[in-house]
């Protein structure tokens, strides 16, 4: 059964044709890879899809009804949270009350967003870190809160941007796991990712997007022996 | 011992007139406590939900005015443009925060300065609703003497501060900040920036105006170049935030107690009493350069600083 459902969707800015006719599914429960060389495209289909920007042609359906004209706010109040490539925690702010702030859009008192928090922040592996300012975190722990906060919103699904960039290999283990933890609490997964290793062992599909356009679709497998991925992104060395 | 500190300052300003103090240190007291809800309203919008405003002066102006107003046009007492103003303002706010609130960052604060000049002006020129530069007079005023004013306005300031307190406590403070840190990825976190910053804009622009409404009560004249002001009112309220400590709950009091007292010693010292505004820009460079957190807020690097230093050993 598909959750999200993105069809024909393009995105100029002026001249440029960022996105151009990009149609996929991603079903409930899966996880999703979108992977593209730097410019393909890819941060702009999530900020088609969180609704920072409006498509300039086609539509995006989330549970069978049209999401591609309404705010961010609202998209994100109907299950769909995203992280950013570029970490931005709510700095002068401690790693627990960035994670209440999120937690509010559900939790009708005060109390309830903290118990929310905290759960979420134990499952992010972040609980001894809640009484720190967010600003002075390591890049790893930065994406953790990332993904944390995204959690907090209670979401069906989320938007992973480049969330294992930057990180060092004990990182991007702890990483998977979580990933991995966050598709068995039942939330559908759309990543964004550099890493092949990491996006070709987790995701069950993949999207592959060039210069706005999208090339291809299939499983890791399919993708790493699609011609035409390895022509334009992967390079003759993963040909399987 | 901390806890207990804003209460030993509570009990010591009520008992404050009991001791017989003079009517000029009553006045400059209740211009350090107006000035502490001015600041703390404006902390409100440009602290917490950082949004800096440099035209506080149209809430002030306007809740002046709506007291001036309703006791001028309709007769009664002044006193009655607090409950007024409340609706007033919310209504101002409402409209100023759909034109401005679209903008961020200094977009924002330029229009606000814009804001404050469109008042001072509409204010002059609608003569027929506001007597124009001619000002408006309450003839008879309510008390002979301060202390009833002074509780007045202390009574308000305590509100305003218990107020303030549990809204920053609340979902509301943490959206305020929230869409302070940033905006974007405040939205996408399900926070409805536009509403929340208007609710801030609101509450902001209400204590302001409560402000306002008192001034005209307690001082009994308005014009439209004394509360439109942009350099007494506007560019002051963001001082006494900045000197105070911004987004802190102390800071705007703290604030209002220096810029008061300083604006009062300045003035009144011969020769130099007329660069007060010159000697208020240079304090404020000062405190952008060494306290960026105000007084309140870098309470720490001052005691530091006074400390007597160790030579290690």
């Amino acid at each position: 059964m598909s959750l999200l459902d993105v069809q024909n969707v393009s995105k100029r800015f002026g001249g440029l044709a960022a996105l151009t006719d990009i149609s996929f599914v991603c079903n409930k429960g899966e996880i999703l890879g979108i992977i593209g060389p730097n410019g393909a495209g890819k941060t702009t289909l999530f900020n088609v899809i969180n609704g920072f920007y409006p498509p300039s042609a086609g539509d995006v359906f989330f549970n069978g009804e049209k999401i591609s004209s309404l705010k961010p706010h609202k998209i994100c109040a109907r299950g769909i949270a995203r992280t950013f490539q570029v970490v931005r925690p709510l700095q002068r702010m401690t790693v627990l009350d960035n994670v209440i702030a999120s937690a509010f859009i559900r939790a009708t008192t005060k109390a309830k967003a903290t118990e929310t928090a905290n759960e979420v922040l134990q499952f992010a592996g972040l609980y001894d870190d809640r009484a720190l300012v967010s600003k002075g975190l390591p890049l790893g722990k930065r994406k953790r809160l990332e993904i944390a906060r995204a959690l907090a919103t209670r979401p069906e699904m989320v938007l992973l941007d480049e969330s294992f960039a930057g990180l060092n290999p004990t990182e991007i283990n702890e990483q998977i796991e979580i990933v991995r933890k966050i598709r068995d609490k039942g939330i559908t997964i759309l990543i964004i990712e550099h890493h092949m290793k990491v996006i070709m062992s987790i995701s069950d599909r993949i999207v592959v997007l060039n210069y706005g356009k999208q090339i291809a679709e299939g499983t890791p497998a399919e993708i790493s022996r699609n011609p035409v991925v390895i022509e334009a992104y992967l390079g003759e060395e993963h040909r399987a | 011992m901390k806890r207990y500190w804003p209460y030993l300052a509570l009990i010591l300003l009520a008992i404050l007139p009991l001791v017989g103090i003079s009517s000029y240190t009553m006045h400059v007291l209740i211009l350090v406590i107006m000035w502490s809800i001015i600041g703390m309203a404006w902390n409100v919008l440009g602290g917490f939900c950082g949004q800096v405003s440099f035209g506080h002066a149209a809430f002030f102006g306007v809740g002046a005015y709506t007291a001036g107003i309703l006791y001028h046009h309709l007769g009664i007492s002044a006193w009655w443009g607090m409950p007024a103003c409340v609706v007033v303002l919310i209504a101002v706010s409402l409209i100023v925060g759909y034109i401005c609130l679209r903008l961020r960052g200094a977009y924002f604060a330029l229009a606000t300065l814009a804001l404050g000049e469109v008042c001072r002006v509409a204010a002059e020129n609608m003569v027929w609703f506001t007597q124009g530069n001619l000002g408006i007079l309450i003839k008879e005023r309510t008390w002979v003497g301060k202390t009833w004013y002074y509780y007045v306005i202390l009574l308000i300031a305590v509100g305003s501060y218990i107020f303030i307190k549990r809204v920053i406590a609340s979902k509301w403070g943490y959206y305020f900040v929230a869409i302070r840190e940033d905006q974007d990825a405040a939205e996408s976190l399900g926070i409805d920036t536009t509403f929340y910053k208007t609710i801030a804009l609101c509450i902001s622009g209400v204590l302001t105006g409560i402000a306002g409404a008192f001034y005209m009560n307690y001082m009994g004249y308005i014009d439209p170049g004394i509360v439109f002001s942009l350099s007494d009112i506007s560019i002051l309220t963001v001082m006494v935030v900045m000197v105070g400590g911004v987004a802190t709950f102390g800071g705007p009091t703290m604030g209002a107690l220096i810029m008061v007292f300083l604006a009062e010693i300045v003035r009144s010292t011969p020769k130099i009493g007329a660069a007060h505004q010159t000697i208020f820009g240079i304090l404020l460079i000062l405190i952008i350069i060494f306290l960026p957190n105000g007084v309140v807020g870098d309470f720490r690097k001052i005691v530091k600083f006074f400390k007597p230093k160790r030579t290690r050993a």
